[in-house]
């Protein structure tokens, strides 16, 4: 899973830029609305709750637990082809905000719904990739 | 009926003024229409609680001509081949030619769709679409057609379906990025999921998974789904997989993505269909029992800005327009046809439907009572797990809901069938999922 990255690379855009240049930082970028409130995820230039512009970045702590999870056994596309088995969870942050994520750093049998995660960057060339890894 | 109110329809006009009246204004002059349309609905909500819409639609067209192509596997044919010999068999099913055809509606062929096969298929008709909603598309096509033939706009809509996923080798469930023949990126959303390995099988599996941690469902139960599928599948003679399966044999299978084995999944075939949709008047002309549209309706559901409930689906929201149009209760539905891509999304299908509580699922489908001979008989023609699926299986509900209610489906007959329900749900990913309901009944 961790090395040389083979997998398709994430494309920034000038929307998405911020998130990215904060994953380089080693910072997992959040968004809450001064309008309504909320935080969001994933990314985006405006508040996905009530379409208000005024949003604020907040970095998250990082720190979160496994809402849900798959061990995945098969799949075709090349990077991915041979990191299998490979577990992809949606994460629920301390911010209250799901996203999602590899988790790397155990064994894949050890994932259970409710663990305790934090995230970590792995390096994809120019780019640095969110993950999550235990406790 | 054409035209006519639904009789809990109260004029916008008397509720636009009240509201604004209580809302006020923004304080720069501009009214404050926030929920505006929320509190519409909910003053044209009847008793039992099912969305009414303003003009009724119900039986405003019927299915009058509908085809399966008993192909499962044609690499000696064209995907648009398949479109055309499925078109031909709707038509002829319907009594009717070519030339009667003025609406055409498709998905999943060609770049663009409609434009490539209207080019192939020669025709011209008043209305095109090829809204691509995944899986759900010709739910969502069927919509369109009851929408335009009530206007006047046309009366003959043809939608048909095609696909050689098998010949061409497609790894419809575990093809990942490939699945969509993406060679990069997009920005928003790819690159926030799929980076991470996202499959077709692994999206409905972080369901699955879910609604076994939070309502206890088992994996014996999600294979019962599969089991009762190949049963049925048994007394289709065109069904890819006839032979019998037991719960232990779904549970032995390969791990996909767990918690979902290689038998929790859809096969992939070739296959294709169409249906004719038509007017009150064309229909009642018929060599056929029109199959009327009773009831119908739409929704999505997707990350919810990070707040989704991921055991949930879109049709809480679908089959409460469709029940509501229809004015039919749960309890008339005699058969369900539901897109069954996976065990889980029949599970979740019909709880969302509202066959059943949510988290309910599980102990709802063991025991026979999705089986035929049981209390809702689900996909009596073997579904996407046993019969066939060639990538978007929608079509194929509405296809097999049409021989139930016209009692054409032989030893697989669900007796004195009279009102089906179509539930399918569509996405590529699963991030992000359609669901349309169609409720169809016989006079
Ligand atoms: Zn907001």
């Amino acid at each position: 899973m961790v090395g040389d990255w083979d997998r398709p690379l994430p494309t920034e855009s000038g929307e998405t830029k911020p998130f990215w240049e904060a994953c380089r930082r080693g910072q997992y970028l959040l968004q809450q609305c001064r309008a309504c409130g909320k935080v969001q995820a994933y990314y985006r230039r405006f508040c996905a709750h009530c379409w208000s512009k005024d949003v604020e970045e907040v970095v998250s702590s990082g720190k979160g637990a496994v809402h849900t999870f798959t061990v995945t056994y098969q799949n075709q596309t090349p990077g991915f082809r041979e990191a299998v088995p490979y577990v992809l969870a949606v994460v629920e942050l301390e911010e209250g905000v799901q996203v999602l994520g590899n988790v790397i750093g155990c064994d894949v049998g050890a994932v259970r719904i409710g663990m305790p995660v934090k995230v970590t960057f792995v390096d994809a060339g120019e780019m640095k990739v969110p993950m999550f890894e235990p406790v | 009926m054409s035209g006519c109110q639904g009789s809990g329809g109260t004029p916008p006009d008397t509720i636009f003024t009240p509201f604004l009246a209580r809302k006020g204004d923004m304080g720069d002059g501009r009214p404050d229409r926030s929920g505006f349309i929320t509190l519409l609905v909910r003053e044209r909500t009847s008793a039992d609680g099912e969305e009414q819409a303003m003009v009724n639609l119900s039986k405003a067209a019927a299915i009058i001509g509908a085809y399966e192509h008993p192909t499962r596997y044609a690499p000696d044919k064209s995907e648009l081949l398949l479109h055309l010999e499925s078109a031909q068999g709707a038509l002829e099913d319907a009594g009717l030619s070519r030339g009667d055809v003025d609406a055409y509606l498709t998905s999943g062929s060609g770049a663009p769709p409609a434009l490539t096969l209207t080019d192939y298929l020669n025709l011209h008709p008043k209305f095109v679409d090829d809204t691509d909603v995944g899986g759900a598309s010709f739910l969502f096509h069927l919509n369109l057609a009851c929408l335009g033939i009530q206007a006047g706009w046309f009366r003959c809509a043809l939608i048909t379906y095609g696909s050689t996923a098998r010949s061409r080798r497609v790894a419809v469930g575990t093809g990942g990025l490939a699945r969509r023949g993406a060679t990069g990126l997009a920005p928003t959303p790819d690159s926030f999921e799929e980076v991470y390995g996202l499959t077709t099988v692994g999206m409905r599996a972080l369901m699955a998974q879910r609604h076994m941690h939070q309502y206890g469902t088992k994996p014996e139960q999600l294979a019962a789904v599969a089991v009762a599928m190949r049963r049925h599948a048994s007394k289709n003679p065109h069904a890819m997989y006839r032979d019998p399966i037991t719960v232990e044999d779904v549970l032995r299978s390969r791990m996909i993505s767990s918690p979902l084995h290689m038998l929790d999944c859809c096969i992939i075939s070739d296959g294709a269909g169409a249906v004719v949709v038509a007017s009150p008047e064309v229909a009642r002309g018929c060599k056929k029992t029109p199959v009327w549209v009773l009831g119908f309706g739409e929704g999505v559901i997707h990350h919810e800005a990070g707040h989704r409930d991921w055991t949930a689906t879109a049709f809480p929201q679908a089959a409460s327009q469709a029940f509501g149009m229809s004015g039919v209760r749960r309890e008339d539905i005699d058969m369900a046809m539901v897109y069954d891509a996976f065990t889980i999304t029949v599970v979740t299908a019909l709880e969302g439907l509202g066959f059943c509580q949510v988290g309910e699922g599980g102990p709802f489908v063991e025991g026979g009572r999705i089986e035929l001979g049981g209390e809702l008989p689900v996909n009596t023609d073997g579904g996407g797990l046993s019969s066939n699926h060639p990538g978007r299986r929608g079509m194929f509900l509405l296809i097999e809901a049409t021989r139930q209610l016209r009692h054409e489906a032989g030893e697989r007959q669900v007796p004195g069938c009279r009102l089906a329900l179509c539930g399918a749900t569509g996405g590529g990913t699963g991030l992000r999922q359609s669901a349309a309901v169609a409720i169809l009944g016989r006079d």
